[in-house]
């Protein structure tokens, strides 16, 4: 592009206690977009003007990398990575560096909140629909955020070298171990070791101070910028570009400077009350934000009696136990029955005939005598799958509309019956293995599958209302 | 749909019910409450005595300096008259001489490092005080052990009774109790020799040992709290400006 001559802009409100002011802007202006960055995502972003509770969090979750970034810059000051000091650093800083037990606390609590103003972030894509076109870019890259976080926090809960640092990281590292020719290899490569040790703190450092909180940047970066691109979506599902007034400004939004810049404060306010409630009067929040068991200094001949990772983690690591060498079976019927599924109401040849062959050679995997795969890899395949078949969601749901208030019973059954499924497969990854609790992991685990994989019919076959024009307040 | 419906309400109720049955097959230990008051200064300062007299020589405390106990209300100069035995300096860490690998083969097992012992030992079934208040009044004589001394709450500890003269020598006893219908055995734990405190007191000298134990594993805790006051409040005078900003701005949004 040409760089044409940039004409000075006007600010209003250009006094002569402003001119100052308003001249160092217009000097910067002429050399880098400033006001125009400031336009295009502030003050004349128009977002939806009916945004509601559960528009909050898509902010508050970048309010909470601001804390995790600025508070992790403070602890790394402090912190040793290695693992004769990490423990004592940790103590260290809750004892004798000034004001250090608060930063860590709200490094600790952070980690908490981030999952939790992001699976209720996540919520709100899944009620109105924000996945479905034009924004699949930004719910891509929304998980590709999601799954980063993951990454950050299984390194970063290695670093206090307690207990449950050393023995999660252990369970996890081990599931690689699982994986067919390639898997011890792979999990002495992650290990940089045989066992896990001052090399895994190390790498498990760099990754988590440096690597991961990068490609983060970057993704959070990305998925603004696709928003500001589409626009937002909204409680009705309805896009408010379709009517504009003569100056080209949607009839339904308002800038998001200063509305929802004001509005978003009171709800950072109300976020940061909680945060700090936890901060100041429950930091271990009996036990879910910090274990209890990570009081103890890591010790690899100690195997805890109960190793449980930290609650964000829990619904997968039920999937993961659930997968057990009689369950396969069931989950070989459930393979052939949705290859079947398909196979029934596919219109195309090639579709019906790749799904017939992709289910037996899976059954084969599963069930097939000396072909079968053990129960343990598919366990951790099913595990990966459960986090990464969000990323297919903008293509398997069907409905005719994306929010959930025009939606029919069926869609709004299948979604409330997932969040449920979800917390009791959470609340079962914090327990040790019981009969019955394996059972009911199981049945959670077909039903947290068949919520994604059975939508494109249950949701085109839904009874829909019908969308209004414009947004309703 | 009728029928599907009922299947679909059943299941849901299984699984939202489900938690209670596996807590209920969970086998508890029953931990008494530790009768402590983060505040009672005289208590503190007594548990610290008790700390570094009966614990301090076995166990260290790494993590902890002694000029520490500022916080509960001691002068440098009283805690080095009364709390410092060795030639260690007023802002030291409390550690020992000890050696860990000695330490490992004399007793089977290094005793741990106590600084954070009462946030560890937190379960379910209670605090970490509750578990130490607990522990340290539950030992009892046992000949089939090397030490001859057993605890209840931590099966066959590697420790002896420490403060055995203090509390005295329990038992393991049998007591027949009248079941529904029948009768059952119930171990209980009977002081079989007294010792220099009654019952009372020793149970007191152990909730002022917890007291301090629980201030050692986490000395800012005070303060966490009272600056969470200020904090919450303040957010509280924030939350109506902000929220009246908001009203203020959002007037002619319809």
């Amino acid at each position: 592009m040409a760089s044409a001559p940039k004409e000075p802009v006007q600010f209003s409100g250009a006094g002569p206690l402003n001119a100052p002011i308003s001249g160092v802007l217009t000097w910067v202006d002429q050399r880098f977009p400033l006001m125009s960055i400031w336009r295009d995502h502030l003050s004349q972003y128009y977002a939806p003007k009916n945004f509601n509770f559960w528009y909050f969090f898509g902010g508050l979750a970048m309010l909470v990398l601001v804390i995790q970034i600025v508070t992790g810059i403070f602890l790394v000051m402090h912190y040793k990575p290695s693992a004769a000091e990490a423990f004592a650093s940790v103590e260290y800083i809750m004892r004798d560096v000034p004001a250090g037990w608060f930063i860590r606390y709200m490094h600790s609590t952070g980690a908490s909140a981030f999952f939790i103003v992001v699976y209720l972030h996540m919520f709100r894509g899944l009620l109105y629909g924000s996945y479905r076109q034009p924004r699949e870019l930004i719910w891509i890259f929304g998980m590709l955020i999601y799954l980063c976080l993951m990454a950050e926090a299984f390194f970063g809960y290695l670093l206090p070298w307690g207990q449950m640092s050393f023995w999660g990281a252990q369970v996890i590292i081990n599931l690689f171990d699982a994986l067919p020719l390639i898997g011890p290899d792979l999990s002495t490569w992650i290990r940089g070791d045989f066992v896990i040790s001052d090399a895994t703190l190390n790498r498990f450092f760099a990754f988590h101070v440096i690597a991961i909180p990068l490609v983060l940047l970057g993704l959070v970066a990305a998925h603004i910028l696709a928003l500001h691109e589409v626009g937002s979506n909204n409680p009705d599902g309805v896009e408010i570009k379709q009517h504009k007034d003569a100056k080209g400004i949607p009839l339904d939004g308002i800038p998001f400077h200063p509305y929802y810049t004001v509005k978003d404060l009171v709800g950072v306010v109300v976020f940061l009350f909680l945060f700090f409630g936890v901060v100041f009067f429950m930091p271990e929040m009996g036990g879910y934000f910090l274990e209890f068991n990570n009081f103890i200094p890591a010790d690899a001949l100690k195997t805890p009696p109960h190793i449980a990772p930290v609650w964000y983690f829990t619904p997968y690591y039920s999937i993961l136990r659930a997968i057990t060498e009689d369950f396969m079976l069931v989950l070989a019927i459930g393979v052939a029955a949705y290859s079947l599924l398909i196979w029934l109401t596919a219109r195309n040849q090639l579709v019906k005939m790749a799904a017939l062959a992709i289910g037996l050679v899976v059954i084969v995997l599963m069930k097939g005598g000396p072909l079968a795969i053990e129960a343990k890899v598919w366990g951790v395949a099913m595990m990966g799958a459960a986090t990464l078949i969000f990323f297919l969601l903008p293509w398997l749901d069907r409905s005719p509309v994306k929010s959930i208030r025009y939606k029919g019973p069926l869609f709004k059954a299948a979604l409330t019956i997932f969040v449920i499924v979800f917390l009791v497969l959470g609340y079962y990854g914090t327990q040790t293995v019981t009969p019955a609790g394996t059972v009911i992991s199981q049945i959670g685990t077909l039903i947290y599958f068949s919520f994604f994989l059975l939508m494109p019919w249950y949701s085109a076959m839904d009874k829909t209302k019908p969308v209004p024009d414009r947004v309703t307040m | 749909m009728g029928k599907n419906m009922n299947k679909l309400k059943h299941l849901i109720a299984v699984l939202l019910l489900a938690p209670a049955f596996a807590l209920a097959a969970g086998a508890e230990i029953k931990l008494d409450r530790a009768p402590i008051d983060e505040n009672d200064q005289a208590s503190l300062q007594r548990g610290a005595r008790h700390f570094v007299n009966y614990c301090l020589n076995c166990h260290s405390a790494n993590y902890m300096r002694f000029n520490r106990l500022r916080d509960i209300g001691l002068t440098d100069q009283q805690i080095l008259d009364n709390l410092v035995f060795t030639n260690a300096k007023v802002g030291d860490l409390m550690k020992i001489a000890m050696d860990p690998k000695d330490a490992a083969s004399w007793f089977g097992a290094a005793p741990p490092e106590l600084s954070v012992i009462a946030r560890s030992r937190a379960s379910h079934a209670g605090t970490g005080a509750d578990w130490l208040y607990s522990y340290l009044r539950s030992f009892y004589r046992d000949a089939e052990r090397p030490t001859g001394w057993n605890n209840t709450v931590f099966p066959n500890v590697g420790m002896p009774h420490v403060l055995w003269e203090l509390q005295g020598e329990q038992v393991m006893a049998e007591r027949k109790v009248q079941g529904p219908g029948f009768e059952k055995t119930e171990h209980v734990l009977k002081l079989d020799k007294p010792g220099k405190l009654s019952p009372v007191e020793y149970d007191q000298m152990v909730a002022d040992l917890v007291n301090y134990m629980v201030f050692m594993a986490e000395p800012a805790r005070s303060s966490r709290t009272t600056i969470g006051i200020f904090v919450l409040f303040a957010l509280s005078l924030l939350f109506i400006l902000a929220y009246a900003l908001k009203k203020e701005y959002w007037k002619d949004v319809h």
